[in-house]
């Protein structure tokens, strides 16, 4: 019976769908597929140490936070918003597509600028805000709501398919050791290389895709007022 | 010692491990400094868990991995029993970062982008990117503490225990799940999902095991939540069988596949940082609200890549 040897495969699903505790997940999914694999407890210890120890490279943001928190106590989420507010008759979607392209070029660069709970909450929405209000007067419930999910939806998309384009990140160290365990070897700056077109594609779409939105819910809640205008 | 001296072994690899030995004792100074926190209310188990790992990651290489695996153990054990907590660690007033900025202004970027720049060009000359990323750390330290004289060495490690110690036991997820590919790779798991998915695909069809490979990225994903979880059971049971073993290229393949894994957790509420903690966060009604502004995007992603894996393969 093969198959048992999935076993681990079926606790890792069924573990994080059922929001399982993910490093208990993973402690029990090793010691499961060790028992069914037959590697005995001394041999499961080794090679938890050797490929911890070989996987070291996966803790390389430790390093950044050495300055992460100081840029922020130094203003860089500052900076950020009055390079955004520096784009003249911005409308709602202009300023949230500015964002995801300073959120991405950041991002590229492996430098947060504070996140949902940082930055979209309390710069990005209400200059968004700002920017209707000051053409509609008032902005409306319902496109207000569909502002903070853009806004959280393009934090999500420019950090995704951007933060792959630096040179070491986590998403491409892990990539790079499933793939040397499978005996392929890559280099980092080639997985960097192959992500550009797909990071471009990925900002182009979120950007475009949530103008043209903001554009017609604007059109939808405002059209009196816009065509006095 | 002996190892520095030792002049068989490449400059790059004696910094890779100075680099680690950094980490570590970031780590450890993690530890200590929860250790003597009086607000957090586990000051052991933290302590147990950012040293654990702080003496594996910077001092692992002398220690024999039987010990390292034990000290492995011992730092998942903490987290599982819930014992890491964050402490009182104080972050900068909105007064602090206001004034900083009027007087360092935009120059802030900077320090910003020289990690990202200096990892680069590591990489491109093809010395370490991870050595690179410790170049580039030091260069914003540098131009850190020109900027403010409030910058000093105490500000910096104080800062990464307080980000360290916020972001958790989480952050250690993807060096473990790569453990975990390792186990599943010695115990030979990923030739029974071959035998399976084998009785599916066509043999040697390498543009329908791409597809495959990228939707099962997708979907898994979305299960569990993670495509960090996902990566490593996809490419060992159907991207190295049934795509890789045909000759495509492992650097597109592999890298894009985790980019499509990306698109799932756009779709799902099982990746709750991203889709439901915003949700709350900026009090959106619609607890749906991120996801549904997300699919069309995703979409267009899984569509894209796959056709430039197919392409480029």
């Amino acid at each position: 019976m093969e198959y048992i040897k999935l076993i681990g495969i079926l606790i890792v699903v069924l573990g994080f769908a059922f929001k399982l505790d993910s490093i208990l997940i993973i402690v029990l999914a090793a010691f499961a597929t060790a028992f069914v694999g037959g590697i005995d407890i001394m041999t499961l210890l080794e090679s938890f140490g050797q490929s911890f120890v070989a996987n070291r490279s996966m803790t390389i943001f430790i390093l950044v936070m050495l300055v992460t928190g100081t840029m922020e106590r130094n203003g860089l989420r500052e900076a950020s918003s009055s390079l955004i507010s520096k784009i003249k008759g911005a409308t709602s979607g202009i300023i949230i597509g500015a964002y995801g392209i300073i959120r991405g070029a950041f991002g590229a660069f492996n430098v947060g600028i504070g996140g949902v709970p940082g930055f979209i909450r309390p710069v990005l929405v209400p200059m968004a805000t700002g920017a209707v209000e000051s053409k509609q007067g008032k902005v409306n419930e319902k496109h207000l709501e569909q502002i903070k999910s853009m806004a959280a939806g393009i934090e999500n998309i420019s950090w995704f398919f951007c933060q792959v384009l630096f040179v070491g990140g986590s998403g491409a160290l892990l990539v790079q050791s499933t793939l040397e365990n499978l005996g392929y070897k890559v280099e980092l700056i080639q997985l960097a290389a192959v992500e550009i077109p797909v990071a471009i594609a990925g900002v182009a779409i979120g950007v475009i895709y949530y103008y043209i939105k903001d554009k017609m819910l604007c059109k939808k809640y405002y059209s009196n007022k816009t065509n006095e205008d | 010692m002996a190892f520095f001296l030792n002049s068989d072994i490449p400059l790059m690899t004696k910094l890779l491990e100075v680099v680690y030995m950094v980490i570590g004792i970031i780590c450890l100074y993690t530890a200590i400094k929860n250790l003597t926190d009086k607000e957090n209310p586990s000051p052991y188990g933290t302590a147990i868990f950012w040293g654990s790992i702080g003496i594996v990651i910077g001092f692992g290489r002398w220690i024999p991995n039987t010990v390292n695996g034990v000290l492995v153990l011992i730092m998942c054990a903490s987290a599982i029993l819930k014992r890491v907590k964050s402490g009182s660690g104080v972050g900068p007033t909105k007064e602090e970062t206001q004034s900083k900025f009027d007087k360092i202004g935009i120059k802030i970027f900077i320090p910003a982008l020289s990690i990202g720049i200096f990892s680069l060009v590591f990489a491109l000359i093809g010395w370490s990117a991870l050595v690179g990323t410790g170049f580039g750390v030091i260069t914003a330290m540098i131009f850190l503490a020109i900027f403010s004289k409030d910058n000093k060495p105490k500000v910096f490690f104080d800062d990464a225990a307080r980000f360290l110690s916020i972001v958790g036991p989480t952050s250690m997820l993807p060096p473990l799940l790569a453990v975990l590919g390792s186990v599943f790779t010695m115990a030979g798991v990923g030739d029974v999902i071959a035998q399976i998915v084998g009785q599916f695909i066509p043999e040697g069809n390498v543009n329908i095991g791409i597809i495959v490979y990228a939707l099962g990225m997708v979907v898994f994903t979305m299960i569990m939540g993670n495509a960090f979880a996902a990566i490593t059971v996809m490419t060992v049971g159907i991207g190295a069988p049934f795509v890789l073993a045909y000759g495509a290229n492992p650097v597109v393949i592999g890298m894009v596949a985790l980019t499509c894994g990306y698109c799932g957790t756009l779709l799902t509420p099982m990746a709750a940082n991203f889709n439901i903690v915003p949700v709350a966060i900026l009090d959106i009604k619609d607890k749906m609200g991120v996801i549904k502004s997300q699919i069309l995007p995703a979409i267009f992603m899984i569509v894209f890549q796959i056709m430039y894996m197919i392409m480029f393969k």
